[in-house]
């Protein structure tokens, strides 16, 4: 059976001044529905860049990337927002919350791309922020919250419009042992409870450890997998 | 537009000092603009009051202005014969033949300045009853007295009741102040037509003939009769109302063209303070943008959001500069009527089109001034913002 995400031969290169950097080399990988894949290897590897790629937040320079049935990278630019919007949530390493909003807002962010009434959106977020227990920090701002209550904010904001693939960079890169083993266990629930595919990029073997499947990258080519 | 209102206003607020600089860059800029433009419409308003609907004003039809009309015994004569005109009880016809002269003045705190002085005849206060007098009483006929409109008294220091003026080798004493409500007959001084029109050798000849319609109405018929009669070719009847109104076009069209030019001058500023500041906004929030759009926000929804941020800084200011601007209404200045060559006192007048125009102002700031810091935003490349963080 077919991965739900499947690369394909793909390469990707930057050019800076003329000059072609290649990031990932003919990498093919299948990553099954249900899956929590961590990937792994030293900066500069392209473990990023691969989840970026997964992600549909940039585009493959060679290779076709095929998520759900559908070649995400044939899609134009705002097909592949919307498409983002619907299927994808991000976690970043700074969880990458707007300020300006309170964690009620923030979750609500995605979700004010679709056609759920005011309400609506009011019990998805609910729901959200109670799967990662923050529903008494509701009307606090990011800054009023610690790394790890931050990073579950953007947690909620990842599941509300319930995706189909959660990615994560670095989701524990700067948190406490404590905070981090709260969003790791989280990230199991989420897999195991929901049934999320999760994709996640680490440097920490130990949250590596939680992952069904590692994925070793060395210099742009994926040079091990370990189950 | 998807992003919500609340995370463009609450950045809005976030820059305080960034953001009240710029808004009281706009809010200079925009005041400077109502203010040219409450100055030409003042000028326009004061005018435009100084005459009536249902009164006729005869010039030469060579003459530019009331100074360079002249029209002689004989063509007044001709003009009372004609049809329409309005009588008073007694009889007489309410008409007034005016000779126009200026005359120099000292102003408050020095510098002298051209005064209109009007001669008028008996049935003035049945042509011109907006005329009241505030001080003094009515001048005598006969006798080398004058009246002086208020704005005249208030800025020269020589026409104050009691007062002579000395003009046409003969002395004036003023004996009454009186107001039209900030026409442009506030702006000029009144006596008896014949009196000045031998003091100033001007024999029988006058520089205008006003007239009261019986009724405004029969303009046209009043008109037709005047054209038709091959002896008065030479002169043109108009309504007074619009007479001042096309006098009040050279100036008020000079100061808003200039005006305009000079602000537009000093928008370059703002615009570029607008810049510079949503430049900033884009520079600090470079993740957000990286963020929303790997959320799933579009290019547009980033482009409007930004370019909304930047029109509410502008909409701030340019509301403040016209708040700021609406209290000129309260000061009165002078300035020299080009079409008269005289002095004309006015007051700054604000209208719901200036309002309108100086807001369409301050949003052209806010949008030429947003717009590239905004297409920045839009076109930023998601990966690259967000590593910026």
């Amino acid at each position: 059976m077919s991965g739900i995400i499947q690369v394909k031969n793909v390469s990707k290169s930057y050019w800076r001044d003329s000059i072609e950097t290649s990031v990932l080399h003919d990498i093919s990988l299948d990553i099954k529905e249900g899956e929590f894949t961590a990937l792994m290897g030293p900066s500069g590897s392209g473990k990023t860049t691969l989840l970026n790629l997964i992600s549909g937040i940039d585009k493959p320079s060679k290779g076709e990337i095929i998520i759900n049935g559908a070649d995400i990278s044939k899609l134009s630019e705002s097909a592949l927002a919307k498409w983002r919007s619907t299927n994808i949530g991000f976690v970043f390493q700074f969880y990458n919350l707007i300020p300006v909003l309170t964690a009620f807002e923030n979750v609500e962010l995605p979700i004010l791309l679709t056609k759920l009434s005011k309400a609506e959106r009011k019990q998805h977020v609910e729901t959200a922020l109670n799967i990662v227990g923050l529903n008494d920090r509701m009307d606090h701002y990011p800054k009023q919250l610690s790394g790890g209550q931050e990073q579950r904010v953007a947690i909620a904001r990842a599941i509300v419009t319930d995706p189909v693939i959660l990615v994560a960079d670095e989701p524990t890169g700067d948190l406490d042992k404590h905070s981090a083993d709260e969003i790791l266990l989280l990230m199991e629930r989420l897999n195991k409870e929901f049934n999320k595919t999760i994709v996640m990029v680490t440097h920490d073997p130990h949250a590596a450890s939680k992952a069904h499947v590692i994925r070793h990258l060395e210099k742009g080519d994926l040079i091990q997998e370990t189950v | 537009m998807k992003i919500p209102l609340k995370y463009i206003m609450r950045n809005f607020m976030t820059r305080k000092l960034t953001t009240f600089i710029t808004i009281a860059g706009i809010a200079l800029v925009v005041f400077v603009f109502t203010a040219v433009l409450m100055m030409a419409f003042g000028i326009q308003k004061t005018l435009v009051s100084t005459g009536s609907d249902d009164n006729v004003m005869i010039t030469r039809k060579a003459a530019n202005s009331e100074i360079s009309s002249i029209i002689g015994p004989d063509i007044q004569n001709i003009i009372r014969t004609l049809p329409h005109i309005a009588t008073e009880s007694n009889g007489n016809l309410i008409i007034s033949n005016e000779p126009v002269v200026i005359i120099n003045l000292v102003k408050n705190g020095g510098g002298v300045s051209n005064v209109t002085v009007r001669g008028v005849s008996p049935e003035i206060d049945k042509l011109r009853p907006q005329v009241k007098l505030i001080e003094g009483r009515m001048f005598n006929w006969g006798l080398r007295e004058l009246i002086v409109g208020d704005a005249i008294a208030k800025r020269f220091p020589g026409a104050q009741l009691g007062s002579y003026i000395k003009f046409a080798g003969g002395d004036w004493k003023i004996v009454g102040i009186f107001t039209t409500n900030g026409s442009g007959f506030d702006s000029e001084i009144w006596g008896d037509a014949v009196q000045l029109q031998s003091a100033f050798n001007r024999v029988s000849t006058v520089s205008t003939v006003t007239l009261k319609l019986d009724n405004p109405e029969n303009y046209d018929s009043f008109r037709k009769a005047f054209i038709a009669d091959r002896r008065l070719q030479q002169y043109e009847p108009i309504i007074e109302k619009k007479y001042f109104a096309q006098q009040s076009e050279m100036l008020s069209t000079f100061i808003r063209v200039l005006g305009i030019f000079i602000t537009l001058i000093f928008s370059i500023g703002a615009t570029i303070g607008a810049t510079i500041t949503m430049y900033s906004a884009v520079a600090n929030r470079t993740v957000e943008i990286g963020t929303l759009r790997s959320l799933g926000f579009n290019r547009i929804s980033i482009l409007a959001a930004f370019l909304i941020e930047s029109l509410f800084i502008t909409i701030a200011g340019g509301a403040v500069g016209i708040f700021l601007a609406s209290f000129l209404q309260f000061f009165s200045i002078s300035t020299l009527n080009f079409s008269s060559f005289s002095e004309l006192a006015f007051s700054f007048a604000l209208s719901p089109t200036i309002i309108v125009w100086s807001l369409i102002f301050a949003i052209a700031m806010g949008f030429i001034g947003g717009f590239l810091p905004s297409i920045r935003a839009a076109r930023m490349n998601i990966v690259t913002a967000l590593r910026a963080g």
